[in-house]
């Protein structure tokens, strides 16, 4: 600790009047829950549009009470949107910015993280960003209707929404960047006395690669949508081939662009970002996998090199999006041989969070079945885009329901799963109350189904060809005619997994205010700092009455010959003792 | 509670937490300019003729970007930049001795020389404003002026930034206590680091776009 004056917002909470509290505040945990809170909004919303899509292929033309049938336009206007804010304002704000802003700091023992007031500044960037997305649904013709992958050259001649669109992406990338710069400090200068990188719990691994994903593969992008907005204010024609038609005629424009070069810089975001998606749910599992088997992390070490090497490899793998391009088979074969070697991390740390349940006395609470459920449904996704990795494969499967089966089960019952875990585990330090156990596992099971529901039969809907992004769902396609019947099947599956959420939901508000209150500080019996030496619920700024000092590793739980079955970071044992203790630290 | 290296280096990693996050930062500027250089390189390889057709009154095929861009106006706003940078430093050399009235000094050339480099840019641009070529006129302009645009906007953040410290940011140095004087110190050297990018980005753009 250094000299200095003393902020006077320290632990004087109470003093500051609302909005300097809650919404301009520096506090990590306070950014932490407005990023939570806004993200699931923003979650829930992208569901909503989802469901209106849904009804609309299940019964095409039939009218939606209070809105009307759904039109060509809105439909892909609710598609396009769909994407980007499951993706952009869902699911990287809950999974970075709300369970990264929160945990991380008090995980590594850190009293806030390194640049409080860019921490606020990130989440009003992505807040604004997500305004300027929503109000793209009231700007003339409506929203982007390009899909969440905004391909010119239709999204250069695309109208007004799709410049909204982009707009808002520049906020939010802005927000990202901000967010991976400071994660990337805070992990590295404020660590805790002791606290080696070897020390670090998993998830804040995690987060660390995650971090510099979003830091080096969002900012091509970024460059990519300049391109695309003097496109279409400008009148440039980067994106434009030469000799353009568009339904109003001959496009006035120089042409000699390259639709292609917008994939290439797109997907070399958007494949680093599937990482951005999967990493730090795979982080939230491994705690709580650990926590509730009441055994070490199987293969820490292993499952940090691999989480390493992935975040390296991400970065060369994009193409594999762009095989039908026509980009070269020379090429196709390069991308193929680095997407075949990248699912070896990735089955590495599932491997090795399976290894971890064995012979572990298994504590059955939500948050853990949600972990579990997440590891089957993240094997499924996982498995399915091996297919999408080669070349012969993946043309024929391409730009089909196959393709949303499959990355719907890595994000919808691999990543959201894991998210909701994360709710459930740590809900508990952050209010000082638990959620109630029977609405969680209705809320469990009742989504497991549902997802499975309305996911499985797409990978059967693309096997014949059925493509996505119709309208009316295949009906007008003789080849879809075998598997048409599906779409009821989804549909309604949707509206279950929606009626679902609302035992979370109630559980949700239900147990800030009434939820039975913890009974200690270590609600869960944890090994890593944020439960065993910060104090439930939280202080105000600062995080620790003192600042811990780290020992060991993180996951020392059943250390032979100690007297509980769990060892926090910050209590010194000497690991050296017994054998079978060496070997956990080893 | 305070946040822990603010100003002095963790001992273990060797640099403080602003340092740090500057050059990650900067890392993800390289990406940004990497990605628009890298798009260039894309589009110039695909064109059947570069720079392409231009109107000179009538439509010619340019065959080289000296028939179009002014390599001398360029060359010499390169040399400011290197002089901009060049006193840059020296205002954070006179912080680390102590020198405050030369660092007013060295600032502020800083901030001019700035500020002469947009003009010069502005004269460039008014000139082909006058010819009516635009950046839609074709792919080789595009790139010109969005590239070159783009490193106006990241010289006009510089400027904004070194404004600042020249202004209302001496009042941390002005405090007086030696900690205080060492932040300010940093930010300088910060802000310095961003500058010599910015720097360093032009240094990319004027061979690439003016002279092959």
């Amino acid at each position: 600790m250094e000299e200095g004056h003393s902020h006077s917002d320290a632990h004087s909470a109470h003093k500051e009047g609302f909005w300097r509290r809650y919404w301009f505040s520096t506090d990590h945990k306070v950014i932490g829950l407005q990023y939570g809170f806004t993200a699931l909004l923003f979650l829930l919303f992208g569901f909503g549009l989802m469901l209106l899509m849904r009804w609309q292929l299940a019964s095409p033309g039939v009218e939606i009470p209070l809105l009307g049938a759904l039109t060509p336009e809105m439909y892909n206007q609710f598609g396009a949107m769909h994407g980007t804010i499951m993706v952009f304002l869902g699911i990287v704000p809950l999974a970075v910015g709300a369970f990264g802003n929160y945990v991380v700091p008090l995980q590594i023992g850190a009293p806030d993280m390194a640049f409080p007031r860019l921490n606020m500044a990130s989440y009003h960037f992505y807040f604004w960003g997500g305004v300027v997305m929503l109000s793209s649904f009231f700007v003339p013709e409506g929203a982007a209707k390009a899909g969440w992958t905004s391909y010119p050259p239709l999204a250069d001649i695309e109208t007004m929404g799709q410049t909204m669109w982009l707009w808002g992406m520049v906020l939010l990338i802005t927000s990202s960047l901000l967010g991976a710069v400071n994660f990337i400090v805070t992990i590295i200068q404020l660590r805790a006395e002791g606290m080696t990188f070897f020390r670090l719990p998993f998830f804040v691994w995690a987060q660390f690669i995650t971090a510099f994903l979003l830091l080096l593969a969002f900012p091509p992008l970024e460059a990519a949508g300049f391109l695309q907005l003097a496109d279409r204010l400008l009148d440039t024609s980067f994106f434009l081939p030469s000799g353009l038609v568009t339904a109003d005629g001959p496009l006035e424009v120089a042409g000699g662009g390259s639709p292609l070069l917008w994939q290439h810089l797109f997907w070399f975001l958007a494949h680093p970002e599937v990482y951005v998606l999967i990493l730090p749910a795979m982080g939230i599992v491994s705690e709580i996998l650990a926590n509730n088997t009441r055994k070490p992390l199987w293969g820490y070490r292993l499952m940090v090199w691999s989480v390493i090497f992935l975040g390296f490899f991400s970065f060369i793998v994009w193409a594999h999006h762009m095989f039908i391009t026509g980009m070269g088979t020379t090429i196709s074969a390069f991308f193929q041989i680095t997407t075949m070697i990248i699912s070896i991390p990735s089955v590495v740390i599932l491997s090795a969070l399976m290894i971890t349940l064995f012979g572990g006395s298994i504590r059955f609470n939500t948050a853990m079945w949600f972990a579990l459920g997440f590891l089957p449904m993240f094997g499924i996704g996982g498995l399915t885009g091996l297919p999408l990795g080669l070349a012969p494969t993946d043309i024929p499967l391409h730009d089909t329901y196959y393709v949303i089966g499959h990355f719907h089960y890595v994000v919808a019952p691999g990543t959201i799963f894991a998210l909701f875990a994360g709710i459930y585990y740590w809900f508990p330090k952050v209010t000082g109350r638990t959620m109630n156990e029977t609405l969680g596992r209705i809320h469990f099971w009742g989504s497991l189904v549902a997802m499975n529901g309305i996911f499985f039969p797409m990978l059967i809907q693309g096997m014949p060809g059925v493509s996505r992004r119709l309208f009316d769902g295949g009906l007008t396609y003789s080849f879809a005619e075998g598997v048409m019947h599906y779409n009821v099947v989804m549909s309604v599956s949707a509206f279950i997994l929606l009626l679902f959420q609302l035992p979370f939901i109630i559980n949700f508000f239900m147990s800030i205010k009434r939820g039975k209150k913890v009974e200690k500080s270590n609600h869960w019996e944890s090994t890593t700092l944020e439960w065993s030496a910060a104090p439930t619920p939280p202080i105000g700024h600062g995080n620790f009455a003192t600042i811990p000092t780290v020992y060991h590793g993180p996951y020392e739980y059943s250390v032979p010959g100690y007297e509980s079955d769990y060892c926090p970071q910050e209590v010194p044992i000497d690991l050296s003792t017994s054998d079978t203790a060496k070997s956990v630290e080893s | 509670m305070q946040i822990p290296y603010e100003v002095k280096a963790r001992p273990d990693t060797g640099v403080n937490n602003a340092k740090l996050g500057i050059w990650l930062f900067l890392a993800s500027e390289v990406m940004l300019f990497g990605g628009l250089f890298a798009a260039y390189v894309f589009l110039r390889i695909g064109a059947d003729a570069w720079p392409g057709m231009m109107m000179y009154g009538e439509e010619t095929m340019a065959e080289r970007a000296d028939q179009i861009l002014n390599v001398p106006l360029a060359f010499v706003n390169t040399m400011i930049l290197i002089a901009s940078s060049v006193t840059m430093v020296m205002a954070w050399a006179s912080l680390k001795m102590d020198r405050f009235d030369r660092y007013k000094l060295y600032m502020g050339l800083t901030i001019l020389l700035a500020l002469g480099f947009l003009v010069v840019k502005g004269f460039e641009y008014g000139d082909k404003f006058d010819h009516h070529w635009y950046a839609s006129t074709n792919n080789f302009l595009g790139v010109y002026f969005v590239l070159t645009g783009l490193h106006a906007i990241h010289v006009t953040g510089g400027i904004l930034v070194n404004a600042y410290f020249w202004g209302p940011g001496t009042k941390m140095w002005k405090r007086g206590t030696a900690r205080d004087k060492a932040h300010f110190t940093n930010r300088i050297e910060v802000a310095g680091l961003y500058w010599h990018f910015v720097d360093l980005v032009w240094i990319f753009l004027f061979p690439t776009i003016y002279l092959i």
